[in-house]
């Protein structure tokens, strides 16, 4: 199964304009911001929402074109839908849920409830087999909701945000499992979400969302290191620079240098993590770094036993240090500090 | 505290004409009046008209609320407002519409009575007519406002696991509004147990045929009080077991009717 996808659809202020091609066996994740147009992208791929024009294929099968008045209705595509809320019917048992999509498509009763069983002990929850949903918690009602998806045994598998209702508590233990599911099933799987380490948990690729566009598209590890713009910069939790490189030297539009070590000349991006930024108080002297910027403290974000500084001044950066680092130099915001890099920790490539 | 007397001055509003009923009926009587074949026939023809008429209701009135909860037509508040005015309409006028356009002579009747042999006025299917034109508005208003704060998010689901739209309709959205419909069909019901005006206009007034108990009550009032407080005692008894036996079992959470039975 292979998905080729190119989705136009107008829905209020929002432009939606995508072209994706998922390969088979492929676990692609939509990561974008809320309003991005994650959810409706997801809603046109399973048929709930008409695409204004475009085209989506499901292999060589083709569900939904506008221009050859082509649309097939979500309940004929071989699909399976795992929803935010998991969405259980509340006036059915756990294994009515689960045996719904057997019994839509005409499965007999006996049949349908003995595989709906058999999901249900494939996600270890056999024994609510006869409960109502509401005595569920809410990990355990995500992993009926997967049984149910998956029960019908559908060729892609859409996800929408599928842990972002959970506790942190029960959300590890429901992102294992889905990896566990996800990595059993041979479809198509795309997954939305506005949580980075849902796609590195669960996603094979990433395509960044924002504002209805594909930003950027591209191995998780590719994306990290190279994002392309000030979004997915912040999202992977790096600096992003951007500017012209001579001899070695890229000058931003502020007019900040930074030195590095191997940059091709012209327009780059550069991206420096904010783990490689030391900072001090006063200019370093007879040091080999070589790059030292002057900036303003304006925030501090603490992560366990990293903080996060947020610096303001002719290159704007975040820098991560230790809480230790942070109450040896008793840092507030407004302090004047120097924030400095190695050239070589500096990784610079064209735009 | 002024809203506390005000209100127990409502319940009291309320109660009290129960009491003065209690108080003035001929107990010793109730017997003889009950076993009455007159009253016993206007007591099984208002039940099987007002459950007829409530299954009218439920068959043309749920599909009815899902066309004006969900589907965005031209003229839908129009047709809202058309559809419930039988509510607010004082039901003698009711009757007299349906006389004139069902009647054997009406607009519409006359066809009925030269194509089909079919009358409807005088007869208890004119009763039927009569009771579900008063009476359906109270279902499709309770089903249409549950429709409306469904979360279709559920139904989008039920599609997405191969679900027809007549499929999830039928197994997704009419359990999910099960109490409401429930309770409008006994808000239906209610109405059209206690329906007078219309009935009596369109369909008349024959005993075994169109009396029923409301008009039967109202009958005796004239030539036996005594018999007219029994009747209206059964009246009350039957309804009060309907709507008690429901609450509980039924109705647990329902969302509040939008508006109260009526009767005529």
């Amino acid at each position: 199964m292979t998905l080729d996808a190119q989705v136009e659809v107008r829905l209020g202020t929002l432009d939606l304009d995508v072209k994706l091609t998922v390969a088979p066996g492929e676990v692609l994740a939509i990561l974008g911001p809320n309003g991005a147009g994650k959810s409706t992208l997801l809603r046109a791929l399973a048929g709930l929402v008409p695409l204004d024009s475009g085209r989506i294929t499901l292999d060589d099968h083709v569900v939904d074109e506008p221009a050859t008045a082509t649309f097939v209705p979500a309940e004929q595509r071989p699909i399976g839908v795992l929803f935010q809320d998991s969405l259980l019917f509340a006036h059915l048992t756990v294994s009515e849920n689960v045996a719904f999509g057997l019994r839509a498509r005409g499965t007999a009763r006996a049949d349908a409830r003995r595989r709906a069983n058999a999901w249900l002990e494939r996600v270890g929850l056999s024994k609510y087999a006869g409960a109502h949903p509401r005595t569920l918690s809410g990990g355990q009602a995500q992993r009926v909701a997967l049984a149910r998806a998956l029960a019908t045994n559908p060729r892609l598998l859409l996800l929408d945000e599928p842990l972002s209702a959970l506790d942190v508590g029960t959300r590890g233990d429901v992102r294992r499992e889905l990896r566990r599911h996800l990595q059993s099933f041979d479809g198509v799987r795309v997954m939305v979400t506005h949580d980075p380490v849902d796609a590195y948990a669960l996603a094979d690729r990433v395509a960044i969302l924002d504002a209805g566009r594909l930003v950027q598209v591209g191995t998780i590890s590719d994306v990290t290191a190279h994002p392309r713009s000030r979004y997915v910069a912040e999202l992977v939790g790096t600096n992003l620079v951007t500017g012209t490189v001579t001899e070695g030297v890229l000058v931003t539009k502020a007019g900040a240098r930074v030195v590095i070590a191997d940059a091709e000349p012209g327009l780059s991006f550069a991206v420096i993590r904010p783990q490689a930024i030391t900072l001090q108080r006063g200019a370093p002297v007879d040091t080999s770094t070589r790059n030292v910027w002057p900036g303003r403290i304006t925030d501090l974000d603490r992560l366990g036993d990293r903080v996060r500084v947020h610096l303001d001044g002719p290159l704007p950066l975040t820098a991560e240090i230790t809480v230790a680092a942070l109450n040896a130099l008793a840092l507030r915001p407004g302090d004047e500090i120097a924030a400095s890099v190695k050239a070589t920790d500096i990784h610079a490539y064209p735009v | 505290m002024p809203a506390l007397v005000i209100a127990i001055l409502a319940i009291a509003f309320f109660t009290l004409p129960f009491v003065g009923l209690l108080w003035r009926a001929p107990w010793s009587r109730a017997w003889s009046v009950l076993t009455q074949e007159s009253v016993r026939q206007a007591l099984w023809l208002s039940i099987r008209c007002s459950l007829w008429a409530t299954g009218f209701a439920i068959f043309f009135g749920v599909p009815l609320a899902w066309l004006l909860a969900r589907v965005n037509f031209p003229g839908r508040s129009v047709a809202r407002a058309l559809c419930t005015l039988s509510m607010v309409l004082p039901p003698v006028v009711g009757g007299v519409a349906l006389f004139f356009s069902f009647g054997r002579r009406g607009l519409f009747g006359q066809y009925l009575d030269r194509w089909f042999d079919f009358r409807l006025p005088f007869t208890t299917w004119g009763v039927v007519v009569a009771q579900t034109f008063v009476a359906m508005p109270f279902l499709v208003l309770t089903v249409e406002a549950a429709i409306r704060q469904l979360d279709r998010r559920f139904e989008d689901a039920a599609r997405t696991l191969g679900g027809t739209r007549w499929y999830v309709f039928r197994r997704v959205t009419l359990p999910t509004v099960r109490p409401a419909l429930v309770a409008g069909a006994v808000l239906a019901w209610a109405r059209a147990l206690g329906e007078f005006g219309a009935t009596i206009t369109f369909a008349g007034n024959f005993p075994g045929t169109t009396q029923t108990m409301p008009l039967a009550t109202y009958l005796r009032l004239e030539s036996e009080p005594q018999e007219a407080l029994i009747l209206s005692l059964i009246l009350i008894a039957v309804s009060f077991a309907v709507l008690v036996g429901l609450r509980d079992r039924w109705l647990g959470n329902a969302p509040a009717p939008t508006s109260a039975a009526a009767g005529a």
